[in-house]
């Protein structure tokens, strides 16, 4: 049945108008957080209920695949655990939050349309739902230091979006140029024939640039930390978690263009990886802000992800799904201890932390397993993801690229483990205790759970990983 | 699996033990109230220490392969699998984990006042990584639990240590991260060329010497960190000093022997003409480190760093016996391994005990508390004797096969070994003297009271083995002969130079 293939979205969508009748009238937060709550809760049955569907919608411009299905059932949990924790919504005004919700329903529309799209238009639209929704929770954060420091986010995330799709609008028209079509299923053979021209792998990497901003890739990363900083804790563990997922997943699906000749993309990739890593871990070591040293963190870790994008082969490419899929629960795990230690919705200082381990012992320990994690130990998903991914590029050949990966991580201890010194060995001082509610004890408990479980069994979830990644080559 | 003896014990000993303190600990999760969670763990760690005993009695001593096989496909994507197995290097090392430990809880039984389940939890995860360690067949096995080690063991030091906790724990960490994430590639790199991640079925293939040699330098910084070896030592002064009592002990005790054990497990046998290319450096790089060791050792004033510096030097004699690559030489450095642990564990305690009741580390404050605890200072005299390798003690009978060995291969190099033991007598004597008589005016030591039972049973077990070890040392060398000898095969078999096959010949 049709209807079947595009059920998810279209359970968003209604719900978003739901969302949309509630937020023209006098509705408060908590009513909004629990339709809310309800729907991305439904949409996980419904993404689990519509897993192993396939088929073409549109004309032929949407594609359901294990692929599409698989990643659209990772944002979707992702989307409900952030709602979840956030169970107060500290940074945001009670009246526009049913607003706030609409924004971010209709996000994660975008992302779960933009993860189906085979046509560069389709892409390029559903990018556009998910990005400027974005763009608009991030103001939406209430002034509390007196000089709109969220305005300034948000004026410099849009700008730097604009310029991004701007240029991946450019690559595509490039494409088509070079082509004559849009649909990546015809794209494809066309690109192979011309692929050591110039203009074939500008157009390529340009295009790549879009989801490059989105992954926080160098050198289109510069938004990272000022928006992390500007938005509000709840808005950060979105925008840092669920679009990452998308956008790796649309980097598979185009880096698979290039394929197999592109050893000039090769190239471009491993420097962008390089310079992500370092740029991204060095920069965090000096960082005080928490917020703003996770998204330096993040940006190191994009260049991780990219590791198994330059095999250009299928382990690689699952071995990417993988560490993105696990980098979301680690980040989640940190960004759900953040939202709760900041007491009025504020920015946390890494100092705030202090003490940790008495003021909120469950809320450490989640801290330390995710920073632990991050870091790339065992027994924890990090270790886990990285080993494959450094396995899949040294099988590829890129021994230097994976000695320098290997050095990363260890620069990058330092800075995740100055936060679990703090949490552990500095004395709280007078920083209250911390109040954390039973289900968002429960989710940090099922995080740690997670994060270990797939450290220590990863064969299952590597196995869907793929199979996923079979279906699109 | 030609290499594996499969288990035939009825149940899975190795994967028991393993597995034992980690239940242990995620019960003790649910056990509320600090004594409880001390008794727990002391069941646990005694249960275990308990099950482990018959690996001792049902050992086949008389073949080199890997003995109570386990194996299961974990990972099938990468061929990892989880297979265990001891041979005669790795037994002695399991049961001396599974016996010290619990003494290191009897140990911090009043040390520790403060989060003790934590603390009691975190013992228990190191025992079961440990133990892990030790037994894993699997590269992938192998590091996960190597590094999984670092977390307890951070915290250990970070959160129970002492006044510079914070710096302590954080070089610890660093220190020995940043030693192994080169150790992954080198994995990875075996993986890619042999298909496989079985520690085993890598040993003495057809690698080119190129990449023999970068494999040998990732696993050498690696090891060379954790043994501690000069110039790698650095850590592991601060890491001692801060941690509390049963954090030094597990760390000097069991910690440290993973470097050494990580050379022969690893660096013998897969890369052995890389380690015969790397030798002079090594033992030159040795005899540094215990002549190094005793000086520095000579001039502490503070007990735990003067026992922290004699262990590089210990650590440093370890080595040269490794790499002198004879019989006498290798037993003789599995046998200090074992004795090390013994001895320093006990000083470590020893010296727990008296910073327990005067707070203080200091040799000058604990000048002349002989007088006032006689039982004390009976045990640390023999437990001073026995790092010193006094005749009849347990570090007597390794340190003695060390030279032996190392006599038979390099004679100069061991000649300057020798000012080592002669250090190691004037600086354990330099403490033991102070502690026991003092200088003429000591500090005011009246109301001290002298070891409870409590303490005389942490210490007793190891006195025992000081001189079980040391008078009849034949029970432990035999279960080791034949690995041993494999070994040396090993390394003899697949290097091609005429050289290291005349360095086998010399008797």
């Amino acid at each position: 049945m049709k209807l079947m293939l595009f059920a998810p979205e279209l359970f968003l969508l209604l719900g978003s108008l739901v969302l949309f009748l509630l937020s023209t009238g006098k509705v408060g937060g908590k009513t909004a957080r629990a339709v809310t709550l309800t729907l991305a809760l439904g949409s996980v049955l419904v993404c689990l209920a519509c897993l192993r569907h396939e088929g073409t919608l549109f004309f032929e411009a949407y594609r359901i695949d294990f692929f599409s299905q698989l990643i659209k059932l990772v944002i979707v949990l992702g989307f409900s655990v952030v709602l979840l924790f956030s169970t107060e919504l500290k940074g945001v005004d009670d009246e526009i939050r049913p607003e706030y919700y609409l924004f971010l329903t209709l996000s994660t529309l975008g992302l779960l349309m933009l993860v189906s799209s085979v046509e560069l238009l389709t892409m390029f639209i559903a990018l556009e739902l998910s990005s400027y929704s974005l763009y608009l929770l991030v103001p939406m954060r209430d002034d509390r230091t007196g000089v709109r420091m969220q305005m300034e986010s948000a004026i410099k995330y849009i700008l730097f979006g604009v310029v991004a799709t701007g240029v991946m609008l450019f690559g595509m028209s490039y494409l088509y140029g070079l082509t004559g079509t849009t649909y990546l299923v015809d794209l494809l053979p066309r690109l192979h024939q011309m692929m050591g021209s110039p203009a074939a792998l500008i157009a390529i990497a340009m295009v790549l640039g879009g989801f490059f901003f989105k992954l926080a890739v160098f050198p289109f990363h510069s938004w990272v930390p000022d928006v992390y900083q500007g938005a509000s804790n709840e808005t950060t563990a979105f925008i840092a978690t669920v679009p990452k997922v998308a956008a790796v997943a649309m980097l598979i699906r185009l880096t698979a263009l290039a394929t197999p000749e592109g050893q000039a993309i090769v190239t471009m990739l491993i420097i962008l990886s390089v310079c992500s890593m370092f740029y991204g871990n060095l920069v965090a070591l000096v960082q005080t802000d928490m917020k703003r040293m996770l998204g330096y963190s993040g940006i190191a870790h994009a260049g991780y992800v990219l590791l198994g994008l330059v095999t250009m082969q299928e382990v690689g490419y699952a071995a990417s799904l993988y560490y993105i899929a696990g980098y979301l629960v680690m980040n989640l795990a940190a960004f759900l201890v953040i939202c709760k230690v900041s007491e009025h919705g504020e920015n946390l200082a890494v100092d705030d932390l202090s003490g940790l381990h008495k003021r909120a012992p469950l809320l450490a320990l989640t801290l330390a397993v995710s920073m632990f994690a991050m870091a790339g130990i065992p027994p924890f998903v990090g270790f886990m993801g990285k080993f494959m991914l450094l396995t899949g590029a040294f099988k590829a050949g890129h021994l230097p690229l994976v000695i320098l990966a290997a050095i990363n991580t260890a620069i990058s201890i330092y800075y995740y483990l100055s936060v679990v010194r703090v949490t552990y060995s500095a004395s709280p001082e007078d920083r209250p205790a911390v109040l954390v509610g039973g289900v968002s004890k429960m989710v940090s408990v099922a995080l740690v759970l997670v994060i270990i479980a797939m450290g220590l069994l990863p064969d299952q979830l590597l196995e869907l990983a793929t199979e996923a990644v079979r279906a699109i080559l | 699996m030609d290499f594996l003896i499969m288990n035939s014990m009825g149940f899975p000993i190795l994967s028991a033990l393993i597995f034992l303190p980690l239940a242990g600990a995620l019960i003790l999760l649910c056990i509320p109230g600090d004594t409880a969670a001390k008794n727990w763990t002391m069941l646990v760690t005694v249960v275990t220490a308990l099950v482990s005993l018959p690996l001792y009695w049902n050992f086949d001593a008389s073949t080199a392969k890997y003995q109570f096989g386990e194996h299961a496909s974990w990972i099938s994507a990468l061929n990892i699998n989880y297979t265990l197995g001891i041979d005669g290097i790795s037994l002695l090392l399991v049961l001396m984990t599974t016996l010290i430990m619990p003494l290191c809880v009897l140990g911090s039984w009043r040390y520790i006042d403060k989060r003790v389940k934590e603390f009691m939890i975190c013992l228990l995860l190191m025992e079961t990584s440990m133990l892990g360690v030790f037994m894993a067949l699997d590269f992938i096995l192998f590091y996960l639990l190597w590094e999984a080690m670092l977390i307890p063991m951070y915290l250990l030091i970070a959160v129970w240590g002492g006044p510079r906790k914070v710096y302590a724990s954080t070089k610890f960490f660093l220190y020995t991260l940043a030693g192994s994430v080169l150790l992954l590639v080198a994995i990875i790199g075996l993986y890619l060329d042999q298909g496989t991640f079985s520690i085993p079925a890598l040993m003495g293939q057809d690698y080119s010497t190129t990449f023999q040699i970068v494999v040998f330098l990732a696993f050498f910084l690696a090891f060379a960190i954790k043994v501690p070896m000069f110039p790698f030592h650095t850590w592991l002064p601060a890491a001692h000093v801060e941690a509390p009592t049963a954090g030094s002990v597990i760390l000097a005790s069991i910690l440290l022997k993973m470097g050494t054990y990580g050379f022969l497990r690893f660096c013998l046998p897969i890369t052995p003409e890389a380690t015969i290319l790397f030798i002079p450096y090594i033992l030159w790089l040795s005899v540094v480190g215990i002549l190094y060791g005793g000086f520095t050792a000579l001039a502490q004033q503070d007990m735990k760093k003067l026992i922290a510096y004699s262990s590089v030097g210990h650590m440093g004699f370890v080595t040269l016996g490794i790499f002198v690559l004879n019989q006498q030489g290798i037993e003789g450095a599995i046998l200090q391994m074992i004795n090390h642990g013994i001895t320093t564990g006990a000083l470590f305690f020893c010296v727990g005990m008296i910073y327990e009741r005067t707070h203080s580390r200091e040799l000058d404050a604990a000048a002349g508390l002989g007088k006032y605890m006689p039982v004390y200072v009976s045990f640390l005299a023999f437990f001073s004797l026995s790092s010193l390798a006094f005749p009849g003690t347990n570090s007597f009978v390794g340190e003695f096969m060390i030279l032996a060995g190392g006599f038979a291969d390099n004679k100069i190099v061991t000649a300057f070994a020798i000012p080592g033991a002669v250090l190691a007598a004037a600086y354990m004597f330099r403490m033991l003297q102070r502690v026991a008589w003092g200088r003429p005016v000591n500090p005011d030591h009246s109301g001290i009271l002298d070891l409870n039972v409590r303490e005389i049973v942490t210490l007793a077990p190891l006195l025992f083995f000081v001189f079980w070890i040391g008078l009849s040392p034949e029970p432990f060398l035999r279960v080791m002969n034949v690995s041993v000898t494999h070994l040396i095969e090993q390394v003899g078999f697949a290097s091609d130079g005429a050289v290291s096959v005349a360095k086998l010949m010399i008797p």
